[in-house]
């Protein structure tokens, strides 16, 4: 029943530049970037990796009441958010750690969402509107068609000025497929001709269930029942994940109407440091997509083009200094002031949370004199 | 919880009834106009719409058919299609985009076309639109206003006839409020806009047809507000919506019988503006409270405990709740049994009295 589908891949697994016409069709978008652009690639993918190993130490050291890895997905990420420009808006899952670190997120925001202390962490204004973390499957693809739709009625796209047009993209998995959300996010997007890249990370696991058990047909196949033209990306080479959606954005953006991309990638770790996966899947599974890892990919194309040990060591260097900034930082993160449940439960003044407000500051005055 | 908790000190209210049964002459002051309720909200939202250019208006057939109440009748052609967006059948996806179209800046009014078809956008209202503000610990407001038209009273099919207040009154982040007259229809919805939090506005169905003047040249009283809609001195009667009617019946009946009872037009759900509920409650020592919906874990049983902790040594009588049954809306042949009437009131009145 399943069709094949020709997924976009620049970099084989083994860091070999791919030809051919598909290859030929985006390569124009990576001969575009500079060497440091593309070290910056590497750096990208290497830091948030040690970041996420960071957070998972600290969440078993109890420093986090759980943590959410990334690890695997780094090149769909760092290669999607790369090419995004800095006017675009970007409306993540809760997994997107390598794209908030690109859009400028102090990534300790993550920390904080996972230690207790805010359930936002973050200023999207202030922050290359990276929004914030959605945890309800599916619910921010709504989101982000809305808002494509605003930009589409203030008229900030199809103006023929690709650095005035705005774009949206959104980060969804395989999981959210299933989800009425992203389908009604689909429908309004084709409906409105949304200046929009829906950008599915495909990392074949919604916790414990696989992808075959959501889909019967490549996800990416799902895009043309709603008239949006889909394209399949090897989501672990961060040169196809960033020309398909550099590609894609500036379409949208055109007002060429919405786009969809599947990465296809792999959850190397836990869905979250409270899953256990040695219970749904097979080691044999795993050890074929870390045969796979982005990083190694990529490291090898770099220094087959010259790439000397003096650049690697330096990265690994920044990485552990950048995990330690966050260790220090996390066991700074003091407990949240008791405003914060009250201050912003409304924009306009309230009658109920301002009396429930001064009643806890009361109570804890009337409690707190004699300890 | 002390009384302070509970009280909106800040709001105040205005007496004097509007509305009722009985026919009023066709007054046609300067500025004033005798709308129905329906056509009074559509006053409302042209005026809104002219007034805010980030006005826009979103829902189910709202376009060219103006809404299947025709509330939205003609705003697309004054306004355009960029104004008034005719959406896809979903619910979920029409708040969920509304969120984001207020994060670009725009103050989103969502039609639900009838109050049994919101259920599929709850998720949106409840863990997304009521919260979103909050997650942003203050750096984006939701200006949006959720219209949905509710109760029964209209003989329609399931689905059509309900009253789902409580579960979005229990979501903090919401702001619930409800029209029972076309002059409150008028200006609510304008203060509903202007609101930089989400409301959801609760139109009486039933009352859609029915004309009362309309004060266009006036201004707004608080949105939050309740307001005694008719003085009484021995029995405080207290609903919202379509119920009001159903109030100053009763009480018209009551006092034919010398009880005199005082009827508060809640107004707002959430807040709810207790002021006048307590002040009267010291004054009449009785409260009844009266909604369509079910009683259990409703509107009514906030009123209920929130007076009792507040006003215990000025009742005469347990706080008395008059509602629908905690039983699915029956089919239409069986509404009228359903739904509080005057009678029903009248019964917990007399209750109230023989304490």
């Amino acid at each position: 029943m399943a069709e094949s589908v020709e997924m976009v891949q620049l970099l084989s697994a083994d860091g070999v530049m791919q030809s051919g016409a598909t290859a030929e069709e985006y390569l124009p978008y990576i001969e575009k970037l500079s060497d440091d652009e593309l070290r910056q690639f590497h750096r990208d993918m290497v830091v948030i990796r040690r970041f996420d190993v960071e957070a998972a130490n600290l969440q078993r050291q109890g420093q986090l009441g759980l943590w959410v890895p990334s690890m695997g997905q780094e090149a769909a990420q760092v290669g999607s958010a790369r090419a995004a420009r800095d006017h675009d808006h970007i409306f993540p899952a809760y997994r997107e750690h390598a794209v908030a670190m690109v859009r400028g997120v102090d990534v300790l925001g993550i920390i904080g969402l996972l230690r207790g202390t805010t359930h936002g962490g973050w200023n999207p204004a202030e922050s290359k509107n990276f929004h914030l973390y959605t945890l309800v499957i599916a619910s921010q693809t709504l989101h982000a068609t809305g808002y494509a739709m605003g930009i589409a009625l203030d008229g900030l796209h199809a103006t023929g000025d690709p650095d005035k047009d705005e774009a949206v993209i959104v980060y969804f998995g395989d999981g959210a497929t299933s989800q009425g959300d992203l389908n009604e996010a689909l429908v309004f997007a084709a409906s409105y001709q949304t200046p929009q890249v829906f950008f599915l990370q495909n990392n074949h696991w919604a916790i414990s269930v696989p992808v075959s058990v959501q889909s019967r047909v490549p996800l990416v196949q799902r895009a043309s029942g709603f008239g949006i033209p889909g394209v399949q990306v090897d989501g672990n080479d961060v040169l196809a994940s960033f020309a398909v959606t550099a590609k894609n954005l500036d379409e949208a953006r055109s007002g060429a109407g919405p786009r969809f991309i599947e990465a296809l990638t792999y959850r190397v770790g836990a869905h979250t440091s409270s899953d256990d996966p040695t219970k749904y899947r097979t080691d044999a599974e795993l050890q074929s997509w870390i045969a796979r890892d982005p990083i190694t990919r990529f490291e090898t194309w770099l220094r087959s083009r010259g790439e000397g040990d003096a650049f690697f060591a330096a990265v690994d260097e920044e990485a552990e200094d950048f995990a330690a900034d966050i260790r220090t930082r996390t066991h700074e993160l003091g407990t949240p002031s008791i405003d914060k449940m009250f201050d912003h439960v409304y924009s306009d003044p309230h009658p109920v949370t301002a009396a429930q407000k001064q009643w806890l500051e009361d109570y804890e005055a009337s409690m707190g004199s004699d300890s | 919880m002390s009384e302070k908790l509970i009280t909106n000190t800040d709001a105040p209210h205005h007496a004097g009834s509007r509305d009722g049964e009985a026919p009023r002459p066709a007054r046609k002051a300067a500025g004033t106009a005798e709308l129905p309720l329906a056509k009074a909200i559509n006053a409302g939202l042209r005026k809104a719409m002219g007034d805010d250019s980030k006005v826009l208006l979103m829902g189910e057939d709202i376009g060219p058919l103006g809404g299947v109440f025709r509330v939205t009748e003609g705003l697309q052609a004054e306004f355009g299609e960029k104004r008034v967006l005719d959406t896809p059948l979903a619910e979920s996806g029409i708040i969920g985009t509304a969120i984001g179209l207020a994060m670009r800046g725009y103050r989103p009014v969502c039609e639900i076309q009838f109050d049994g078809f919101i259920f599929p956008g709850f998720d949106q209202i409840t863990s997304q639109l009521a919260k979103m503000t909050n997650r942003h610990e203050g750096q984006v407001q939701m200006p949006v206003v959720i219209r949905v038209p509710y109760g029964g009273h209209i003989g329609a099919v399931e689905h059509h006839q309900e009253s789902p207040e409580a579960y979005f009154a229990h979501t903090p982040g919401l702001r619930l409020v409800s029209p029972s007259t076309p002059n409150d229809a008028y200006w609510m919805i304008q203060e509903a806009c202007r609101s930089n939090d989400p409301v959801m506005f609760f139109e009486p169905k039933s009352r859609y047809w029915h004309k009362g003047p309309v004060d266009l040249t006036g201004s707004a009283a608080p949105l939050h507000a309740s307001r005694v809609v008719r003085t009484g001195s021995e029995v405080t009667l207290v609903g919202h919506g379509a119920m009001v009617t159903v109030l100053l019946q009763a009480a018209e009946l009551a006092a034919a019988e010398g009880t005199s009872v005082e009827v508060i037009d809640l107004r707002s759900l959430s807040p709810i503006d207790y002021s006048p509920i307590i002040a009267s409650v010291r004054k009449t020592g009785r409260l009844i409270v009266a909604s369509e919906a079910p009683g259990f874990v409703s509107v009514s049983s906030e009123i209920a405990a929130t007076v009792t902790e507040a006003a215990f040594y000025s009742l005469e009588a347990p706080v008395l709740r008059v509602s629908g049954f905690d039983a699915p809306f029956p089919p239409a042949g069986l509404e009228t049994i359903y739904l509080p009437d005057a009678d029903r009131v009248l019964e917990a009145v007399d209750r109230a009295m023989a304490y």
